[in-house]
């Protein structure tokens, strides 16, 4: 591989076990990357959760189990019809949803209105763990040095006693 | 019978508006006569209400059809325990039921006034308040015994098919023990503000009923999971049904403040936080009940459902105001004693598990909630089902395993990156050997996101488990020395010393192995096939033969199944008989499922109906993987709870042994081992 001195030098620069990080890095991210690849069952299968049985059972189409269901078998029907006629997964769920509306969906969409479904969850993680953070520091920081008392009371020594034993209870 | 239940309600009811008021001018006045009154009045009001509810079910035993509530609930052939079950099988009855078990809560509390009679006096006030407003529904909304108009039908149109499943018998009483045991903790909490209870013993009296309610709320979910697996035959035990959702709201608050309420305990911490997590709690109890009964989003529960919602919405917000109202008059009381000093500490960690813990409560209330604000806004429902859930609670779960690994072994306010190395090395080179194992063994995370986490959630839980075990090893080990045992004798006295540190390990034992379990869903298949005599059927490693297929016909339902042989590997294990049934009195069918579980997977049979050209049975057949971890895992959160809540032996030794103890101390810290360094 032709690469110039000074890329070179970065790269060695990068300390191992950090260059070891990135490398693993790279490496998750392609494995993510490749995630859903599959053959006709595995879309079958994920076509098959991504959407409802419209007979008001609730459950997911191919979980659907209801006795003689009248709405179950022609929609797999159908979802297997336009996995083999080579439709594209967002072509079949939308002619699922022309046909029987949006409930036939199983999560929300990510477009319009529907996208705050999914970013209120996320939104909400980030905000907390940021102020558990930024509370955890403006905690610390606060804090007043600890100053030895030579001569502290026989109650200040039993609420040290107190607080140990609480803090180290066998 | 009708007229006794009518009339001990309306006793019961006046009985809890007395409760109420006599206790608050008693409190007010300082007059310990009429607090007495209003106590006894408390206690009577049990009897009245078990007087109603065994009206109930006698009428249920009876047959009385002149019952709407019976009428539309039971049959003549219904089998007795069905007949029982009869009484929290329906919208009225049910809320009977909530109500006995408000009055038998407040029994126990109001027998055990001498606890702390002041605050005891208070907390009976807020039980009668909620008592109050219970019995005010089943007086004059949904009245259990209504009369049927007109002439009585002959027989009555039975019980929903798929409640007539044993365990349908005691699912609803426990998540209905855990529902309502919350207002204990509740009233508890809410007493100590009003009054600014000194010192801490209300949070010890409020965290023991809240692990009374939260061990019977699990067992509620575990069974209502277990109950949704081997009866509705879809091959699966979590739907991410809104009722289902509704339970696990109050749980994760409930486990939220059972972990932060250490804070308090330990450090003086976290007051506000706690107050509010109980109070959310029991608002989410109530929240969850009015979200399936009220209609305002459909379920499969829909049994539940009546037009109760307004009552619940009002009580909801008087509730809420009530809370505030205190809550801003007597802040002042809950100011915490100590700050958080370290983002590596056992405070830390608990602060970061409540985070998570309300993340994941606020994503089900949001993923619930959002196709009533959806239609709200656009115009258009839309549905948010078990893909929402599970991809956003699943990352969630994951950092949660994590903490349930490392927060017990840190220290409390700060720990060193030495004690870090100390704890954790062995258990992460574990964790990292098991995923390695894993993918040589065939799972390939990178196929299927759902394999990523299936291997995650695997490794982690060794991760947890290792942790778990080498916090029992150490501590044995140092009892077992000092004592001359051996090291599974000093685990046990470990325990005992410590019951509630210990049996929080072994919850947490107990929610690794039901993740495992949840990550082996991850590998299910299953298989639909027309089986006819002799004709065989494939998977995975198992053949099923079909030897034979029939009918039969009992006095409460007619039933069509299959007789299966099941072959493991060309050897025949056993035969499996897949049913379904037509219940007569509802006109409607249910499966029966057939199930083969071991402990590496289930082979889950459903009679899927017959080919009505060939009148052959459809056989639908499920494995799945590691499905018998999650029932044993319950088992095993369950007697961790059950220990947590017995008193550690330590109290009354410990005193009598006192330089024993000091020596044991400084024994473990000359050797740097913690054992046991705080709950």
């Amino acid at each position: 591989m032709l690469t110039t001195r000074h890329e070179f030098n970065l790269y060695g620069w990068i300390r191992p076990a950090a260059r070891r990080a990135i490398l693993a890095s790279a490496l998750f991210a392609a494995i993510v990357a490749t995630m859903g690849a599959g053959d006709a069952d595995a879309r079958f299968n994920r076509l098959g959760h991504a959407l409802m049985c419209m007979c008001g059972c609730n459950q997911v189409l191919i979980e659907c189990n209801h006795v003689g269901c009248t709405y179950s078998d022609r929609m797999r029907r159908e979802l297997m019809a336009g996995i083999e006629r080579g439709d594209s997964d967002n072509l079949v769920l939308q002619s699922f949803v022309q046909k029987y509306g949006n409930t036939v969906l199983s999560a929300p969409t990510a477009t319009g209105f529907n996208r705050i479904a999914w970013i209120m969850p996320f939104v909400i993680f980030t905000l907390a763990v940021a102020g558990v953070v930024a509370l955890v520091r403006a905690w610390k920081s606060r804090q007043a040095p600890a100053v030895a008392h030579g001569n502290a009371t026989a109650e200040q020594f039993d609420a040290f006693r107190e607080r140990a034993r609480k803090e180290t209870e066998f | 019978m009708p007229q006794i239940g009518s009339y001990c309600l309306l006793l019961a009811l006046t009985l809890s508006a007395y409760t109420f008021a006599a206790g608050i001018v008693a409190v007010f006045r300082c007059d310990e006569r009429l607090a007495e009154t209003a106590r006894r009045a408390g206690i009577a009001i049990f009897m009245a209400v078990t007087a109603a509810s065994l009206a109930l079910v006698f009428s249920a035993f009876r047959d009385d059809f002149s019952l709407a509530y019976i009428l539309h609930h039971s049959n003549r052939d219904l089998p007795v325990q069905y007949k029982f079950a009869a009484l929290w099988s329906g919208q009225e009855g049910s809320l009977l039921f909530w109500c006995w078990l408000l009055s038998t809560y407040g029994l126990v509390l109001r027998l055990r006034h001498k606890v702390d009679t002041r605050l005891v006096a208070h907390a009976s006030i807020i039980i009668a308040a909620v008592q109050v407003f219970f019995l005010l529904l089943v007086n004059f909304a949904a009245h259990p015994f209504a009369l049927v108009a007109g002439t009585i039908p002959p027989d009555g149109n039975g019980l929903n098919p798929l409640l007539q499943y044993p365990e349908m018998v005691i699912h609803p009483p426990m998540l209905y023990l855990g529902y309502v045991g919350m207002t204990v903790p509740f009233a508890f909490a809410l007493a100590a503000l009003i009054i600014k209870y000194p010192g801490e013993k209300w949070i010890h009296i409020t965290r023991r009923w809240t692990m009374v309610g939260w061990a019977f709320l699990t067992c509620g979910v575990f069974l209502g999971a277990h109950w949704a697996y081997a009866v509705l035959g879809w091959g699966g035990y979590w739907g991410w049904d809104p009722v289902e959702n509704a339970s696990i709201l109050p749980w994760l608050t409930a486990t939220a403040f059972l972990h932060s309420v250490m804070m308090q305990e330990k450090r003086g911490m976290m007051k506000v936080w706690n107050m509010w997590l109980i109070f959310a709690t029991f608002l989410l109890s109530i929240f969850g009940t009015f979200l399936t009964r009220s209609g305002v989003v459909s379920s499969v529960h829909a049994f539940a459902q009546s037009g109760i919602g307004p009552w619940f919405v009002a009580f909801l917000s008087l509730t809420f105001g009530v809370c505030v109202f205190f809550f801003v008059r007597n802040r002042s009381h809950l100011q915490s004693e100590h700050q958080l000093e370290s983002l590596v500490s056992r405070e830390s960690s608990f602060l970061f598990n409540n985070v998570l813990l309300l993340v994941s409560c606020f994503t089900v209330l949001w993923g619930t909630l959002f196709p009533v604000l959806s239609e709200w806004v656009q115009g258009t429902k839309v549905t948010v089902g078990p893909p929402f859930f599970n991809k956003v609670n699943v990352p969630i779960a994951m950092v949660l395993l994590v903490l349930t690994g490392i927060g017990p072994l840190l220290a409390w306010r700060k720990t060193s990156l030495e004690s870090l190395k100390k704890n954790f090395l062995i258990p992460t080179i574990l964790a990292i050997v098991t995923a390695a194992a894993l993918i040589v063994g065939g799972m390939r995370p990178w196929q299927d996101v759902s394999y990523f986490y299936s291997l995650m959630a695997i490794s982690l839980s060794v991760l947890v488990a290792s942790t778990i075990f080498s916090e029992f090893w150490r501590g044995g080990r140092v009892i077992a020395g000092k004592s001359g045992t051996n090291i599974l004798a000093g685990m046990v006295q470990l325990t005992r010393r410590n019951t509630r540190r210990y049996g929080g390990y072994i919850v947490h034992l107990g929610v690794v192995i039901v993740i495992v379990g949840f990550a082996g869903a991850a590998f299910n298949q299953d298989k639909e096939q027309e089986l006819g005599y002799g004709d065989r059927m494939q998977i995975g490693p198992y053949t099923l033969i079909c030897r034979s297929y029939t009918q039969d016909d009992r006095p409460n339902y007619s039933s069509e199944w299959a007789i299966l042989d099941v072959q493991k590997n060309g050897k025949q294990i056993r035969t499996m008989y897949p049913e379904r049934r037509f219940y007569k009195a509802s006109e409607q069918t249910a499966t029966i499922v057939a199930n083969y579980s071991t402990i590496r997977e289930d082979l889950y049979l459903v009679y899927a109906g017959q080919n009505p050209d060939t009148h052959r049975p459809i056989i639908k057949a499920h494995l799945n993987p590691l499905v018998s971890w999650i029932w044993s895992g319950a088992h095993i959160l369950l007697i961790g709870t059950i220990i947590a809540l017995f008193p550690s032996v330590k109290a009354a030794k410990m005193a009598a042994t006192a330089p024993e103890r000091e020596r044991a101390l400084a024994e473990v810290a000359h050797t740097g081992e913690s054992v046991g360094a705080g709950d």
